[in-house]
């Protein structure tokens, strides 16, 4: 299918921005009818390069062109008329507006303004049925899974005519079954005629559906190869610049006492029950992890430990200290260092500085005011200690956390959250958005944390994470933890079934 | 003294009295859903009201009526200069416009007819009677004598209700209310959609301030509008920013102050009666009511982010 003519061509692309060069001189070539990965480290420059093709970003040197032609996107608007649509890494959708609201807003078909919604829903039908999408056109945003609402981004390009789609990393909100299905329509678009660029962490998916890849580091090309000929070893090397261990080192856990003990937790929200009496415990060494498929109470679990929910019944002890319902402040001067599965949501504050949020929740202590003062110079020293410690890639402590790509927001949490000798770390995914080199640079902190006997209780919706890290697997299904295992105990595809809802024989406990 | 509450009288002054609220509060729907908060709509209603006394008073109701809009729209377009162009915090510029259409009204006043309070008699447009229902007796007070504006109010609620739901204009003006960036990367122009919503509530208050001088009272009175703009906004919070919602929230208000107008027991002093409509007002303002629903991002600003 993949022709040799060339959809979109790029000549010495160049975007900086305040104290960083975030792309340069980058030349890229997609071709017509293939599926064009872009992988790089985080604030490699993936996402400007993005934007720049799809008119959000102005370059500051270079060209592009189009079928052979060049063109100047002034915005977006002018993107996507010429046939270039991008699915946004956050979503631009309206959760009050239908699935055919949100797609033809901007392109509406109308009759001197007036909307004709029969026929939008028509064609919205139409070109589901044609790229084998589920949706239905009528439901509202707000009502669709996260999977629906991404089908509802690429529906909205497609509806402009879209030939060339291009995808911020469409995979890192999915569960994998999303995943599949993902795939499947992109290759029905391909198969179309459509071309499909889009940015990956995981490196397995990028081999899996790409036909080319091109990697960046820190705003340059660095090559762009066939998928035959390159494997993820080669690429993480060309990502990073290094060998990159898939695998996490670690040695045996030495277990002490219990840290974090959960008995019997119930809550309900709306009437509803969410967490149906979840028991178990973490160990001072150890490291807890929990699979489950998204929804079964992973996010109200952990809130309601740090404090952020109240819980119906049952208690939470830390160190053998009850601080069941405890407001978060006093729940966090127990020593729980959290990073939350919603960065933006729990963990930052966009438009704040990094040195600001570097010391979000510990902004009363001491060692960072002057009386009653907050002492920025201390405040800045500990920030580029952070930055160096973590590698976190910012020109300065200054810069608005917003600005920063999505890996080196993730960082900033870790650095916060990790420091400061907390008793338990509570890490909700957090690899998510990162990349390989920073996966591995985190796994490492948290066996590191552990080593030191600290308490981890890890939550992840990525398998293969959970199996890697733990040192015992709690299954969580329905608000409860089903089965414990050790991770030598399970294979995968057990693990997959007990998560679907199977108990262990004489294991719930 | 149920009978009297209920009564045809109190109902037909019910509806009168819900009018105004009900204009400036289908107004405020426009401005809301594009994003921008208008507690100017007290301001608009003011201006409103004087301009179109004088209109009327020099050409006639009709031309009366287009100068209210008009003044409304005018000052609408500063608060759509100040918070969409220059961005500044809307419910200050909203205060701000309050204070300076009382200022301007009573300036205006002063130099025109010569007296800072009131202006002279003003006439009205044609009342319209339905004859056939006229006969029936319990009906007679609803459907005699009763300004035209009455039954056009109804029409537009209807009116914006389709705006809203089955026009591009609508649909736009909502996503620019929802999420104005969303809108933007589509090619909607977020500006044009919240200057529009902007000045059509203008013009909505601008012509509740019209009905409330020329026909309701006959004459332009300094205070007339007693804080109906803000009984507005609150009609429309409770009518969850919705047309029809609003319509009966504004019934409900009209009812409330139809009430407060007459002294229909002595058991509770007078005063009391007075505070109904405005104690609903904080009862609704302050969420007591239910949980509502706003645009989502409405009293933010857009600012286009580039890097
Ligand atoms: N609007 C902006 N203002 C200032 N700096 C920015 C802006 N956008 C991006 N940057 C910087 O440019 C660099 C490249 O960012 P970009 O978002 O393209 O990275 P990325 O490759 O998409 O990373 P990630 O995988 O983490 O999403 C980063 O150093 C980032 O901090
Ligand atoms: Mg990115």
């Amino acid at each position: 299918m993949v022709s040799r003519d060339l959809v979109i061509e790029t000549k010495g692309l160049r975007k900086s921005f305040p104290g960083v060069l975030a792309n340069d001189q980058i030349d890229i070539d997609i071709r017509r009818g293939e599926v064009h990965a872009i992988v790089g480290e985080n604030g490699a420059g993936k996402s400007t390069l993005m934007k720049m093709l799809c008119g959000l970003y102005q370059p500051d040197a270079g060209e592009i062109f189009l079928n052979g032609e060049k063109i100047e996107l002034s915005d977006p608007g002018k993107a996507i008329k010429l046939g270039i649509g991008m699915v946004h890494q956050h979503f631009m959708l309206i959760p009050r507006f239908s699935v055919t609201e949100n797609i033809i807003l901007g392109a509406e078909n109308s009759n001197r303004g007036v909307l004709n919604f029969k026929k939008a829903h028509a064609e919205v039908e139409e070109l589901c049925k044609r790229y084998e999408f589920d949706l239905n056109p009528k439901e509202l945003v707000a009502d669709l899974s996260v999977g629906e609402q991404q089908r509802v981004e690429i529906l909205k390009v497609l509806y402009r005519g879209a030939e060339v789609i291009i995808m911020d990393e469409p995979t890192a909100v999915l569960v994998p079954q999303e995943v599949d299905e993902l795939f499947k329509n992109l290759k029905l678009l391909v198969e179309a005629g459509k071309t499909v660029i889009f940015i990956s962490h995981k490196l397995d998916e990028v081999l899996e559906i790409s036909d080319r890849i091109t990697v960046l580091r820190r705003g340059q090309k660095i090559g762009t190869v066939n998928k035959e000929d390159t494997n993820k070893k080669h690429l993480a090397e060309m990502m990073v610049g290094r060998p990159v261990l898939f695998t996490v080192e670690k040695g045996e856990a030495d277990v002490e006492g219990t840290v974090l003990e959960i008995n019997d937790l119930h809550y309900s929200e709306n009437g509803q029950a969410i967490l149906n009496g979840v028991n178990f415990e973490v160990k001072a060494g150890e490291i807890y992890g929990i699979a489950g498929v998204e929804g079964n109470g992973q996010t109200e679990l952990v809130e309601t430990i740090v404090g952020l929910r109240k819980p119906a019944s049952g208690s939470v002890k830390l160190l053998g200290k009850d601080i069941t319902g405890k407001e978060v402040v006093d729940i966090r001067k127990e020593g729980i260092g959290f990073v939350p599965e919603d960065r933006h949501k729990r963990g930052l504050v966009l438009p704040m500085t990094v040195a600001e949020n570097s010391i979000l929740g510990k902004h009363n202590s001491k060692d960072l005011k002057k009386s009653l003062l907050l002492d920025y110079k201390k405040i800045e020293a500990l920030t580029k200690q952070y930055i160096t410690d973590y590698d976190i890639r910012v020109s300065s402590p200054q810069v608005e956390i917003g600005n920063l790509s999505g890996g080196n927001q993730q960082k900033v949490i870790l650095a916060r959250e990790f420091s400061g000798e907390p008793n338990l770390i509570i890490a909700a995914q957090p690899t998510r958005g990162l990349d390989v080199g920073a996966i591995e640079f985190v796994r490492k902190e948290l066996v590191k944390a552990r080593d030191a006997g600290k308490a981890v209780l890890l939550i992840s919706a990525d398998l293969e994470e959970v199996m890697a890290m733990s040192d015992r697997i709690g299954v969580i299904y329905n608000g409860r933890i089903t089965s414990e295992f050790l991770p030598e105990e399970v294979d995968h595809q057990q693990l997959g079934h007990y998560m679907l809802g199977s108990e262990k024989e004489g294991a719930a406990k | 003294m149920l009978n009297e509450l209920f009564s045809p009288d109190m109902m037909a002054s019910a509806i009168r009295l819900t009018i105004p609220i009900l204009l400036a509060a289908l107004g405020a729907i426009y401005s809301e859903r594009s994003g921008v908060v208008n507690i100017g709509l007290e301001g608009m209603m003011v201006v409103g009201a004087f301009w179109a006394a004088w209109g009327s008073f020099n050409y006639g109701p009709v031309v009366g009526i287009l100068f209210g809009i008009t003044a409304g729209m005018v000052l609408a377009s500063i608060h759509a200069l100040v918070t969409v162009t220059f961005k500044v915090n809307q419910i200050v510029s909203g205060v701000a416009l309050n204070v300076l259409a009382a200022g301007i009204s009573r300036f205006s006043s002063l130099s025109i007819f010569g007296m800072a309070t009131t202006s002279p008699h003003v006439s009205g447009l044609p009342k319209m009677t339905i004859k056939p229902l006229a006969e029936i007796s319990w009906l007679k007070p609803l459907v005699t004598e009763f300004s035209i504006l009455i039954p056009i109010s109804f029409i537009l609620v209807g009116v914006t209700v389709w705006v809203l739901k089955y026009t591009t204009f609508g649909l736009r003006l909502r996503a620019a209310g929802e999420n104005p960036e969303a809108a933007d990367t589509l090619g909607i122009n977020v500006f044009k959609m919240r200057y529009a919503g902007i000045i059509i509530s203008g013009a909505f208050a601008g012509l509740a301030g019209a009905y409330l001088s020329i026909e309701h009272t006959g004459m332009y009175v300094e205070g007339m509008t007693q804080g109906k703009g803000y009984i507005a906004l609150a009609a429309m919070i409770f009518g969850n920013w919705s047309a029809i919602g609003a319509m009966f929230a504004a019934l409900l208000f009209g009812f409330a102050e139809a009430i407060s107008l007459r002294r229909i027991t002595t058991l509770v002093p007078y005063q009391f009666i007075k505070i109904i409509p405005y104690l609903l007002t904080i009862i609704v303002v302050s969420g007591f009511v239910k949980k509502s629903d706003p645009p989502a991002k409405v009293g933010t600003n857009y600012e286009r982010g580039e890097g």
